[in-house]
């Protein structure tokens, strides 16, 4: 499987400064930031990001540590609210939007440093992202009309089959807190599936793992993109993984995109090399 | 399905706990069995359980410290014996007329929750506490100085005093500091179970629920829970008013079972006393919060022995109590104990697998 996804896709340029995957073209675009920029104070965070990502694309940004990267997603997300630019999802501008209404729009998230629902099983974590497709209210849920019943052995069902992605479903009733590392990443990824993205967002989901799990990683997140059909964006600082799975690259130095393009294109564009993979090549 | 079974088992046990309790204090109150003083402290106990359990719900359930519990407390007593004494003519039958003190009790805390709940739950932590403070004693302050009365016409209302109210022939029920007097005693002890069944079932049955997960996942990780889509406002808000509702119909009850009672009796005092009761259960532990408001609404009366030292003694039970729970070894202890006892019922596979499971998935990331 791996052997297959490792040849890489041929981007095609579109009108915009975007390069989207061949198989793609015609298709709207899910997301699309036009002069995307962020001022902290007097500081300038992010400046004129300008990307666009196809239905089925797994895209890679990466870049020096204090770049903007987990800025960029945050932006994505709504946890900041964007000085200039637009944010477009599905077509549909963002502005104005809550995380919570964006992430009802269409875009999951991982987070850097975890955030799980500690104190509640892995189980509930992930019936908390399928809260918007169980479809009862609190009412019901308080007088356990049938309706409730239903739903619920529905979320369970459903809760399940997501944790069978990383083969979790064993450890379904265990405290979030008490799983170890790399599985409380792989969890999160379960319940931002759970919310049935069109794009997902993974900040640095290899962080930690030894490379027999990163290995097993890749071959999941090619699986999820293959079977959902959704559009993935990852930051990561594991080389062997962005060029492994990533179709589609973005580098970021100082808030700003230095390069854009295919793997073998990223690898060689000097200006890369000089910013970020010059010394780690290297290494 | 097993996490069903074991999840319910844990509410079973609470609507157990409660049943066992009335009929205890059922049977030894018509064997005469108990003196006066422990009976009439029977549905202050049951109201002191639902309170707590109310609160329990803000606290451990959502994670906000709210210090205001009592000013809910007081809306929903004064509410419930302005229309308990209203409805006199029109209902007759005194368990239904408690019944509709009760609801109208809960719906007007409910409404008050709502009101304070959209400028309060905008904070966090300290400041969150520090409003619903200030909200529980405004709450006080303004029914200290609300007059109303009944008479053929209807309801009278005033801030000023009693004369101004302009009854014809009718009857005031709440006059202002002195609160409401000669209220109708309409609060029975079965009557208090029944609510209290009802407010164990609300909670257990929210907590249970996609609702109370959501509510559990904000207090959690609040950016988390954005990020999966999940309308903070809208859920914070929904504990703090059911929460409301429950401690306004504790209220009614409370009011009910005196001939007088006073805005006065529900102070900040009241809040801390419910507090203590949610601390020392533990903080999202709906059986401590049971046993703690019992046995600390009867401590008092127990300790009468010890005369002028008796609130000294009560200070170094919950002194002690709080250590104790707080010990580590002593829980992992009692656990132990607790799970020895089930074992024969053949229920505990459940705790072993998952530590074996877990070991499993710890070895399978090293072995490779």
């Amino acid at each position: 499987m791996s052997e297959q996804a490792k040849t890489e896709v041929k981007l095609v340029n579109v009108p915009s400064p975007n390069y989207i995957p061949e198989r793609d073209l015609g298709k709207p675009l899910v997301l699309e930031a036009n002069h995307l920029g962020i001022d902290f104070g007097g500081l300038t965070a992010v400046e004129e990001f300008n990307i666009g990502i196809s239905p089925t694309e797994i895209t890679g940004l990466i870049g020096p540590n204090g770049a903007g990267k987990t800025t960029i997603f945050n932006l994505l997300t709504k946890v900041y609210q964007p000085t200039r630019g637009t944010i477009l999802l599905n077509g549909r501008d963002t502005h104005g939007m809550t995380p919570a209404q964006v992430n009802q729009a269409g875009i999951a998230r991982t987070f850097q440093n975890i955030r799980l629902f500690d104190k509640l099983t892995v189980e509930e974590n992930v019936k908390i992202g399928l809260h918007n497709h169980t479809g009862y209210t609190t009412a019901t849920g308080i007088l356990r009309l049938p309706r409730y019943w239903k739903e619920e052995k529905r979320a369970h069902v459903r809760a399940l089959e997501l944790l069978d992605i990383f083969d979790m479903a064993d450890l379904a009733g265990v405290r979030a807190d008490s799983l170890p590392y790399g599985a409380q990443r792989r969890l999160e990824i379960v319940r931002a599936l759970a919310t049935e993205p069109r794009l997902l967002l993974l900040d640095e989901p290899a962080a930690g793992m030894n490379p027999a799990e990163t290995e097993e990683l890749m071959n999941n997140i090619r699986k999820i993109r293959d079977d959902f059909q959704i559009a993935i964006m990852l930051i990561e600082h594991d080389m062997k993984l962005v060029m492994g799975i990533c179709e589609s690259i973005i580098v970021l130095n100082f808030g700003r995109i230095i390069a854009k393009g295919t793997p073998s294109e990223i690898r060689s564009n000097p200006q890369v090399i000089e910013a970020y993979l010059g010394t780690r090549k290297e290494a | 399905m097993k996490k069903l079974l074991k999840r319910s088992g844990s509410s079973f046990l609470n609507y157990g706990l409660v049943l066992c309790f009335f009929a205890v204090f059922q049977i030894l109150s018509s064997a005469g069995a108990l003196s006066n003083s422990l009976r009439g402290q029977l549905i202050p106990i049951v109201c002191y359980m639902i309170m707590a359990i109310s609160l329990n719900l803000v606290v451990g359930i959502s994670g906000e410290l709210s210090l205001g519990h009592a000013g809910f407390m007081s809306v929903g007593a004064f509410s419930g014996v302005i229309a308990a004494t209203a409805l006199a003519d029109a209902v007759p039958s005194p368990g239904l007329r408690l019944f509709l003190a009760i609801l109208i009790g809960a719906l007007m805390a409910a409404i008050i929750g709502f009101l304070i709940g959209i400028p309060v739950l905008r904070l966090n932590g300290a400041y969150l506490a520090l409003v619903t403070l200030a909200f529980g004693e405004i709450i006080k302050n303004l029914l200290n100085c609300i007059y109303v009365g009944v008479d053929g016409r209807g309801l009278h209302f005033s801030v000023r005093d009693e004369a101004s109210l302009a009854l014809d022939g009718g009857k005031a029920i709440l006059k202002g500091p002195m609160g409401a007097s000669g209220v109708t005693k309409l609060s029975t002890f079965p009557a208090g179970i029944l609510l209290l069944l009802a407010a164990l079932i609300i909670i257990q049955n929210l907590v249970h629920s996609r609702t109370g997960r959501a509510i559990m996942a904000i207090r959690d990780n609040r950016i988390a829970a954005e990020s999966v889509g999940l309308n903070v406002t809208k859920y914070k808000l929904t504990a703090f008013v059911i929460s409301a509702a429950i401690a306004g119909s504790a209220g009614a009850l409370y009011a009910m079972n005196f001939s007088t009672i006073a805005p006065k009796k529900f102070d900040f005092n009241t809040s801390i006393l419910i507090l203590v009761f949610v601390v020392l259960g533990g903080i999202g532990n709906l059986t401590g919060s049971l046993l703690a408001a019992g046995i600390l609404t009867v401590l008092p009366e127990l300790l009468r022995q010890f005369r002028d030292y008796r609130m000294l003694v009560y200070a170094i039970v919950l002194i002690l109590v709080m250590i104790v729970t707080n010990n580590e070894k002593l829980k992992v202890w009692i656990l132990g104990v607790w799970l020895k006892l089930r074992s024969p019922m053949g229920r505990t596979q459940s705790a072993p697998q998952k530590a074996q499971a877990l070991q499993d998935e710890k070895e399978r990331g090293t072995d490779r």
